[in-house]
């Protein structure tokens, strides 16, 4: 299919942008890699009246070191990201998940920043994010801003960032030494989105486990954190690992759709949580 | 309209564009490059695969203007006076029925060698799987990988 | 590189595995695919589709439209007149079937999501999307019906109310006294199973370019079809143009599967209108349109009773189909579940047959033919329920085949539903799959895996299939009431420089007839494979032809081929004689020369004689000029392929994954032209089967809607999710075609997808499992282990239809 007309913008700085996103409005919309916009286009499910391609902004691109952080630019590519060093080796996770997402072609032009910003609830990468407890760098026409990633995804397809504001990098907290991850998507064939997705991080102390955080992959609207699992994995040993996993889909209230009916996907999110969590405190 | 340049299979283009103009179109209704085709409307098949700046990408879901200042090979640029290794293995092997896929297959597969030069059954699986093939059942697919693996220049038969 | 086939020395071509003369322009994309073709003045025509599944429509109002930038036209179905003609259906399979017009634009009422309403005619297809969206549409919504049963209840809304009825037709057959048969039998075993709709979702969308400029006064339609000689036929029978200023070409076509067996709306508008504008005209389908427009196939409730002994001797078979037609009849609609009536006895012996199926209307897009046409549906009907019964009477399911099946020395055998198997060895493909799997000990696996309650339970399915190919013997297909014939068409020449020149009726879209061609003809002619060219795919020059389905290919249209190809030896021999002094009766030809017997010291080529019947200097009397000769082959019967498959399969009974472990297949299929092809056709066979037992199925929600409407919906394996597969193959010839072959298109996804659905509940039966809904989802296999309610693993999604609208209660399974 054809996507519509639309007027293109291609700023080559972070201050360009945010200025044609605050000239245009409610009508804008901003292109990263366009992975998840072009098909949105070419079914004719968005109209945008002009596109701001950032997608050239060298300054949004690329991995650095900032001693007990990564900062991940909103513009590197799925390829680049799980490929990076530093990425594998402070944020695993990341590196693992972003494998996950879509297949090779897409991975080379879709962005991290892009992904996290579409904040589709089935994306692999948000939940990802929240288990990191990541911060989210926001520029607007009043400067920059640092969301954690707790307080950015605010419903189906939103977030705090308002039509003239930017993610311009991400800041990720690096996993010390004691740390395991692991990202555990169940989806039906292997181009799906993910029906649930676990990410996990688990903090080990003498064979137990002092603490554990974990996100989850579409068990509602935004990326969830599995409160109830982290309290009981707090201080607990491995072998209440299935017990504290019972807990991982309290509070949720998953959809029902094509790919799992709620109780089916609350169900997912114990199993897939004991394992995920299983692997990282064994990893 | 906006201007694109681009080098496409080694020659050198500019060109006057709609921006949402998608760059399989591009190539195909503007350049001509036929051999490249679209598959779908939600970048699942990769049939119209190719590769920008040495790097596999699905061309439908592209704009021509995203490609400003960048380097495309396409199914029909792949062959340097000889065929790759990877046209003649799937040849050998008989990894094409309709060829329909066969042009984003072959140049997924080429980009998967590039990043991997030696990988095992599940990693070229894994790396197809964003190109569909609605013939072969993949089986011979992965074998032709197999065989463009193991002997780059000359590749060998079937079984 | 050049585009040829390198043929080992003295050997005959056919049963080589020839690499394709096809592929060296496939892998290079030097293709000629549909869309690709361009021409002077060419528009581009884009259809605008119901949102609703039924409505009334109370005005179209298409001027809008014309006033976008680059529209050149824009038309309703009103505006077209009677040029809006009917799409036809060939097979009226009963004296009072109901079969409602099909109009190229919806006029009155719509009847599903996607029928068309009006079209844009632009400079462009940007334009062309862009203008659709002007065109104004009145919509006064109907209640749609979208469940077999609820549409055969008195009181449901009508989808062809001037019909009266939503019931298409019921079509009964008998072999044997089903009944007398029941009043011996020990026991009676019914079981309800569901073959659910699917999509074909051939890669290459559909494409037509339509060209009224044609140099004799003609119009040219390109189409990506399966069948351009029956689409010129029968596009002269709805556009009332003369069939001989009709050319239809197929050009490359990028995989049918059945769905590019069709004639379609879009193809009758591109020639209508390209004819009415005087210029030419192109459409390219999306993949959302070919979702949701190109037909669909399968969708069928099956009742499937079997009256046994208590050994398991199957006394007779009794079988209910319903069958969802969708909304509007397309070309055999009608006529797909009738080709399965014959194949659910399948390799079995048995004393009675009572077979009925009901076609039903729904507010679906049509259905019609989708690889194996029928016969996966009979397949899937009769394997499942031989490995529920194996299991209701505590036997191995292969012991319970053995008991049944057609003895090899039994052959030829008549079946119960008349058919005449002309050979067939079920033993030992069924002996050689087993070794290949390593049966015992994956049964012995299996009894540990249970006993330590693992997790992961592993399931062994079996299906030991037969199909009927090689469509089909035309007086059969005459008493069927289908309205064409079976036949198949094929010229040889040997032209003046002794190129070979093989022109065929029947149309490839992948599965390389040109190679296959060439190794028969090679071999009949003695020649060089390299020295045939095959010529196919255009009525312009090869007008003679019933095209390609039904594994029809090679057993009809390669034995006219050989038969021509004789016709010319026979000639090319009188010939020869005469230039060699000798008596014709006295010639023997060997390698492409002939000499007389016992002094072979002075040959004739057929090179030389061919250009001897070109200059026609010296040619006996009576003998016409040129060396070529037509065939026309009617098959007198069938062929019936056969094997036996067995998966598998690993179940993570904590998520429901299914994941095949090993698949194997030994398959019969007689003679081998070429054993590579043979192998990649049943490699893909397997893919979909296998996808339609674990993937693939259609969801509409309860509007009409098709939720499965795009690739991120509708789940084709990609490679990560398919196995590598083993498969071999026993020999038994036919006995009814001079190279002993049977077809091959269409075995893999006729006996993979029971051999897949019975190992998932092979691995579930001690759960208590006895059936689980295709797709075999995860969801569904966790349903059917933890809700005892549940144990068919129906799910339907809430706000959903799908299983054609069969429910839990009516589709539990069990003994009676």
């Amino acid at each position: 299919m054809i996507p519509p007309s639309f007027e293109y913008v291609r700023p080559g700085s972070v201050e360009e942008a945010v200025s044609a996103l605050a000239s245009s409005g409610d009508d804008a919309k901003v292109m990263a890699g366009g992975q998840s916009l072009i098909p949105l286009l070419r079914l004719r499910l968005s109209y945008p009246e002009v596109v701001v391609d950032v997608g050239r902004i060298e300054a949004l691109r690329g991995v650095r070191d900032e001693g007990d952080h990564l900062v991940i630019g909103a513009m590197t590519t799925h390829d680049e990201v799980l490929r990076d060093p530093l990425v594998r080796t402070h944020c695993g996770l990341i590196a693992e998940a972003t494998e996950t997402v879509a297949d090779p072609a897409v991975r080379h032009r879709g962005t991290f920043g892009g992904a996290l910003a579409h904040a589709d609830p089935a994306g692999d990468l948000p939940a990802v994010a929240l288990a990191l407890d990541a911060g989210f760098v926001i520029e607007g026409p009043g400067g920059r801003r640092t969301v954690p990633a707790s307080e950015f995804f605010l419903d189906y397809l939103q977030t705090v960032l308002g039509p003239d504001e930017l993610l311009v990098e991400v800041r990720v907290p690096k996993l010390g030494a004691g740390w395991g991850y692991r990202y555990e998507k169940f989806h039906r064939v292997a181009q799906s989105w993910a029906i649930v997705g676990v990410a996990a991080v688990v903090q080990r102390s003498n064979g137990s486990i002092a603490s554990a955080r974990i996100g989850l992959t579409n068990m509602g609207a935004t990326p969830l954190r599995a409160s109830a699992t982290e309290q009981a994995l707090a201080g607990a040993d491995l072998g209440s690992i299935g017990d504290a996993a019972g807990h991982a889909a309290d509070g949720t209230s998953p959809a029902s759709d094509l790919n799992g009916a709620a109780d089916y996907r609350q169900h997912l999110a114990r199993v897939l949580t004991g394992r995920a969590v299983t692997a990282a405190a064994r990893a | 309209m906006v201007q694109v340049s681009v080098t496409v299979d080694g020659q050198r283009r500019t060109d006057e564009v709609e921006p949402r103009l998608l760059l399989v179109h591009y190539l195909r209704e503007r350049l001509g490059k036929v051999g490249t085709p679209v598959g779908c409307d939600t970048s699942n098949c990769g049939a119209c695969t190719v590769h920008l700046d040495g790097k596999s990408v699905k061309s439908c879901s592209v704009l021509a203007v995203q490609a400003d200042g960048s380097e495309i090979t396409t199914i029909e640029g792949l062959a340097d006076g000889e065929w790759h290794p990877m046209q003649t293995a799937f040849k050998e092997c008989h990894a094409l029925q309709c060829g329909y896929c066969t042009p984003g297959m072959i140049m997924a597969a080429v980009d998967l060698l590039n990043n991997n030069p030696d990988p095992s059954e599940d990693e070229i699986r894994a790396g197809l799987e964003g190109n569909l093939c609605r013939c072969t059942g993949y089986h011979n697919i992965v074998k032709a990988v197999q065989s463009a693996a193991s002997q780059p220049a000359s590749v060998g038969g079937v079984q | 590189m050049t585009e040829t086939v390198e043929r080992p020395a003295r050997e005959n071509a056919v049963g080589q595995p020839l690499r394709r003369k096809e592929d060296a322009r496939l892998v290079t994309g030097r293709t000629n695919w549909t869309d690709n073709i361009v021409l002077p003045g060419m528009l581009h025509m884009a259809v605008l589709r119901s949102p609703m599944a039924h409505a009334r429509i109370t005005r179209v109002d298409v001027s809008p439209a014309l006033a976008r930038p680059g529209v050149v036209a824009a038309y309703s179905g009103a505006d077209l007149g009677d040029a809006n003609g009917s799409i036809p259906c060939v097979w009226p399979v009963t004296d009072d079937i109901v079969m409602p017009p099909h109009r190229c634009l919806a006029t009155d009422e719509v009847r599903y999501v996607g029928d068309a309403v009006a079209v844009v005619i632009a400079g462009n297809r940007y334009e062309a999307a862009d203008a659709l969206e002007a065109i104004e549409v009145d919509y006064e919504p109907l209640p749609p019906v979208l469940e077999m049963p609820a549409a055969l209840q008195d009181d449901s809304p009508l989808v062809h109310s001037e019909s009266g009825t939503n019931k298409c037709y019921t079509w009964e057959f008998a072999g044997g006294d089903y009944e007398a048969a029941k009043a011996k039998a020990d026991r009676v075993f019914t079981r309800h199973y569901v073959n659910q709709r699917l999509i074909p979702m051939a890669m290459e969308p559909r494409a037509v370019v339509a060209n009224p400029t044609g140099p004799g006064g003609e119009i040219t339609l390109w189409s990506a079809t399966q069948i351009p000689h029956v689409l010129r036929l029968l596009l002269a029978l709805v556009t009332g143009i003369p069939e001989n200023r009709i050319r239809v070409i197929a050009p490359d076509v990028g995989g049918g599967f059945g769905s590019k067996l069709q004639l379609y709306r879009e193809e009758v508008l591109a020639v209508v209108i390209a004819n009415r504008l005087g210029r030419p005209l192109k459409w390219t389908e999306s993949r959302s349109e070919n979702a949701q427009v190109t037909h669909h196939g399968r969708d069928q409730l099956q009742e499937i009773e079997l009256a046994v002994t208590n050994e398991g001797k199957i006394l007779g078979l009794r079988v209910d189909l319903t069958a969802n037609m969708g909304a509007y009849l397309h070309i055999i609609t009608p006529g797909v579940p009738i080709l399965g009536a014959f194949m659910f006895n399948s390799i079995y012996k048995m004393e009675g047959y009572s077979f009925s199926c009901t076609g039903v209307f729904t507010n679906t897009t049509p259905t019609d033919a989708y690889r194996g046409a029928g016969r996966p549906e009979a397949t899937f009907a009769i394997e499942r329920i031989m490995d529920d019964l194996a299991a209701e009477l505590g036997v191995d399911p292969i012991e319970l085949r053995r008991r049944n099946w057609i003895k090899h020395e039994e052959f030829p055998y008549t079946t119960i539903s008349g058919l005449e198997y002309d050979s067939g060895n079920y033993e030992a493909a069924t002996e050689r799959a087993l070794e290949l799997l390593g049966y015992d000990e994956l049964r012995r696996e299996q009894q540990e895996r249970r006993d330590r309650n693992d997790p992961v339970q592993l399931g062994i399915g079996v299906s030991t299939f037969t199909e009927m190919c090689g469509l089909a013997p035309s007086r059969l297909l005459g008493s069927l009431k289908y309205v064409a014939g079976g036949w198949e068409h094929a010229t040889v020449r040997v032209l003046a420089t002794g190129a070979v020149e093989v022109v065929t009726g029947s149309t490839p879209h992948g599965q390389g007839h040109v190679t296959a061609w060439s190794q028969i003809a090679a071999d009949a002619l003695g020649v060089d494979v390299d020295a045939v060219q095959v010529i196919h795919g255009d009525t312009g020059t090869s007008p003679y032809g019933m095209d390609t389905y039904g594994s029809r290919s090679l057993v009809v249209g390669g034995m006219a081929v050989v038969a021509a190809a004789e016709r010319v030896v026979e000639k090319a021999k009188l010939v020869a004689a005469h230039l060699l002094e000798a008596d014709p009766g006295d010639l023997e030809y060997k390698d492409g020369a002939f000499s007389v017997k016992g002094s072979p010291g002075s040959s004739k080529t057929i090179q030389e004689v061919a250009f001897e019947a070109f200059t026609a200097h010296n040619l006996p009397d009576g003998v016409e000029p040129t060396l070529q000769a037509n065939s026309t082959i009617d098959p007198a019967t069938f062929s019936y392929p056969h094997g036996t498959h067995l998966c598998a399969i690993d179940i993570d009974t904590e998520t429901g994954m299914a994941k095949i472990r090993k698949y194997v297949c030994v398959d019969d299929i007689g003679k081998v032209v070429n054993p590579m092809i043979v192998e990649g056709q049943i490699h893909g066979g397997l893919a979909q089967g296998i996808a339609q037992a674990l993937y693939e199925e259609v969801v509409y929600d309860a509007e009409g809607n098709l939720v499965t409407g795009s690739l991120v919906d509708y789940l084709v394996p990609a490679a990560p999710d398919l196995p590598s597969f083993v498969t071999d193959r026993t020999e038994t010839p036919s006995t009814t075609n001079p190279l002993g072959v049977k077809g091959v298109g269409e075995a893999g996804t006729i006996a993979s997808t029971p051999a897949v659905v019975n190992a998932v509940v092979d691995a579930l039966r001690p759960f208590g499992v006895d059936d689980i809904r295709m797709a075999c989802t995860p969801e569904r296999v966790w349903r059917a282990i933890n809700d005892a309610k549940s144990r068919g693993g129906e799910r339907v999604a809430e706000g959903t239809v799908a299983y054609g609208g069969a429910t839990t209660d009516s589709t539990a399974g069990g003994a009676s």
